[in-house]
């Protein structure tokens, strides 16, 4: 092979990079695309999609619901431990519903569900990639992003937001719950307070986040397990890149979503 | 001579994976309702051969025209209505693990993409599964809610199999049908198959490594060694020819000219 002096190893490198990333972007997108127009195509698999539903929706509320009362009572906890000297202890319920309803319901029940369910999908689909049963379905005359990828994309993006409003409500009550009974405040003070300081806006951009996140997660969870090769490794490793870039993609549209509605 | 246009002709097909070349130049006519047997040394390419007519693998160049048509030119609609004319026996089932058997064996005609024909209620796909599965000479009322890994693994095979033809499809693809049989549930599936060519009017190519079977089974046969089919011919002379590679490999022989590349 043609050797190259010392710093054009590293311009042919990085441009590797670029456009291996671009190849991978384009990649994804295009899968996005095809899962996501099926949708109009009949036949809808219904089955999966109740299942996925159950899967997402239900099944992830206990994991959903601790990690909401214990962030909403950490809330105000940390608020009351940092604001006392200025005695706006009203403020707390303040604090903690912005917080849960704006940024806490959504994000941290995000990753759980990336955790619980992205990782889950990926590892399905990726065992019946490398064991030919995505091959056997399109022997079966059906179109396997259709039957795998279709009603998943949906059922999270339904079940996230429906995931996020119970963490929402879950989160207040451990906030309440840690105000009352640890910090004293008066329970018609702090339920006065959490009303006045909601806003519907707040909870209806919350469930916006959720269903993207919802619809990131899926996304992740299929393409990484359609895209396994090799064996029980191939799908291990499926497993983790699937959770991490979904948990980092949702981070960042987290970000891009709160610049565009919250900033102006 | 007026011969008729083969159902399936293959021309001038090679694939490889890096510097492994798999198959070369392959050429090779399947008349329609007839059945076609290749035999051949383990990892000399018949399942990537049957991969590439079934379209699941992309080869490097050559043609493969159905009823006259190259499968590679064919729009996405089209090729997935000659999919719906075919049924494939996988080498290791490769079966539906999240589904029970008897969604397993009905399932093209409960999810597949079937042009012309309704969809068939889960009481029809039912009753047509247990119809199936009693074919291949199991036990459908016990089996059919159990799942693919509760049974054995010839079982498994036979549900496969079921799988494969329960469409009645215009041309079925079995590898290894008989490999993890018992010799006289062997024959049976052998009779099957024949029965798939006589009475449907199917056309079948199968991968087989037991000679008895491949001339139970076959109308022609041909070998494939290091990717290239040596022989081709009738099932009935198979055991006769004077090719010395054949020779060898049907009798079985330890002396001859394929050396196995065993290193002691
Ligand atoms: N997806 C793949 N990627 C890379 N190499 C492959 C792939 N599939 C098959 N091969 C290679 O192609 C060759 C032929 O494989 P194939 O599965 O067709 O063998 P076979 O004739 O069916 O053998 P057996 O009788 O053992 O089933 C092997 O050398 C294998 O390593
Ligand atoms: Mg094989």
């Amino acid at each position: 092979m043609y050797q190259m002096k010392r710093p054009w190893i590293w311009v042919a490198m990085l441009g590797r990079m670029v456009l291996n990333g671009i190849k991978e972007t384009g990649t994804l997108a295009l899968f996005a695309i095809r899962g996501f127009i099926n949708i109009f195509y009949p036949p809808f698999y219904w089955r999966i999609f109740w299942g996925s539903l159950l899967d997402i929706g239900y099944l992830s509320l206990p994991v959903v619901a601790l990690t909401a009362l214990f962030s909403g009572g950490v809330i105000a906890l940390q608020s009351y431990t940092g604001m006392s000297q200025y005695h706006v202890n009203s403020a707390i319920a303040n604090i903690v519903v912005l917080a849960v309803t704006r940024e806490l319901g959504p994000v941290l029940a995000g990753l759980m569900v990336a955790g619980r369910v992205g990782a889950a999908m990926a590892a399905e689909i990726g065992t019946m990639q490398v064991t030919n049963q995505i091959d056997a379905l399109k022997t079966l005359s059906t179109n396997p992003i259709k039957y795998l990828v279709t009603p998943r994309l949906l059922a999270a993006t339904f079940a996230l937001p429906f995931l996020v409003l119970i963490a929402d409500i879950l989160g207040v009550l451990g906030g309440f719950t840690v105000s009352v009974i640890k910090l004293e405040f008066s329970p018609e003070g702090y339920i006065a307070a959490t009303l006045n300081a909601v806003k519907p806006i707040d909870i209806t951009i919350g469930l916006v986040k959720a269903a993207v996140f919802g619809f990131l997660i899926a996304l992740m969870g299929c393409y990484h397990g359609y895209r396994s090769r090799g064996g029980a490794q191939g799908v291990g490793a499926a497993t983790t890149s699937a959770v991490v870039a979904a948990s980092i993609l949702l981070l960042v549209f987290d970000y891009l979503l709160t610049d565009i509605f919250f900033a102006k | 001579m007026n011969q008729p246009y083969p159902k399936i002709r293959i021309r001038n097909l090679s694939k490889s994976f890096g510097s492994n070349y798999v198959l070369r130049n392959i050429n090779m006519d399947v008349m329609k309702g007839t059945s076609f047997v290749i035999i051949g040394g383990s990892g000399s390419g018949k399942s990537v051969l049957l991969r590439c007519i079934l379209g699941l693998m992309a080869p490097d160049s050559g043609t493969i025209e159905i009823d006259g048509k190259n499968i590679f030119e064919l729009s996405y609609s089209e090729q997935a209505e000659k999919l719906q004319e075919m049924g494939m026996l996988f080498q290791n089932s490769a079966l539906f693990d999240s589904l029970p058997i008897w969604e397993n064996v009905a399932f093209s005609l409960l999810n597949g993409h079937r042009k012309n024909q309704p969809r068939a209620n889960r009481a029809q796909a039912r009753k047509r599964a247990n119809r199936v599965l009693k074919l291949v000479g199991l036990d459908a009322n016990n089996i059919e809610d159990l799942y693919p890994n509760e049974l054995s693994g010839g079982m498994q095979k036979r549900v496969g199999l079921a799988r494969a033809i329960a469409s009645k499809p215009e041309i079925i693809f079995f590898d290894e049908p008989t490999t993890g049989l018992d010799p006289i549930m062997g024959a049976i599936i052998d009779n099957l198959i024949v029965d798939c060519v006589k009475k449907l009017g199917s056309t079948t190519i199968a991968i087989t490594h037991d000679m008895a079977s491949a001339q139970r089974i076959g109308d022609q046969v041909a070998m494939l060694y290091k990717g290239e089919l040596i022989w081709q011919g009738e099932a009935d002379k198979l055991m006769y020819s004077d090719n010395p590679y054949v020779h060898q490999f049907t009798h079985g022989l330890y002396e001859g000219p394929i050396k196995m590349e065993i290193k002691v």
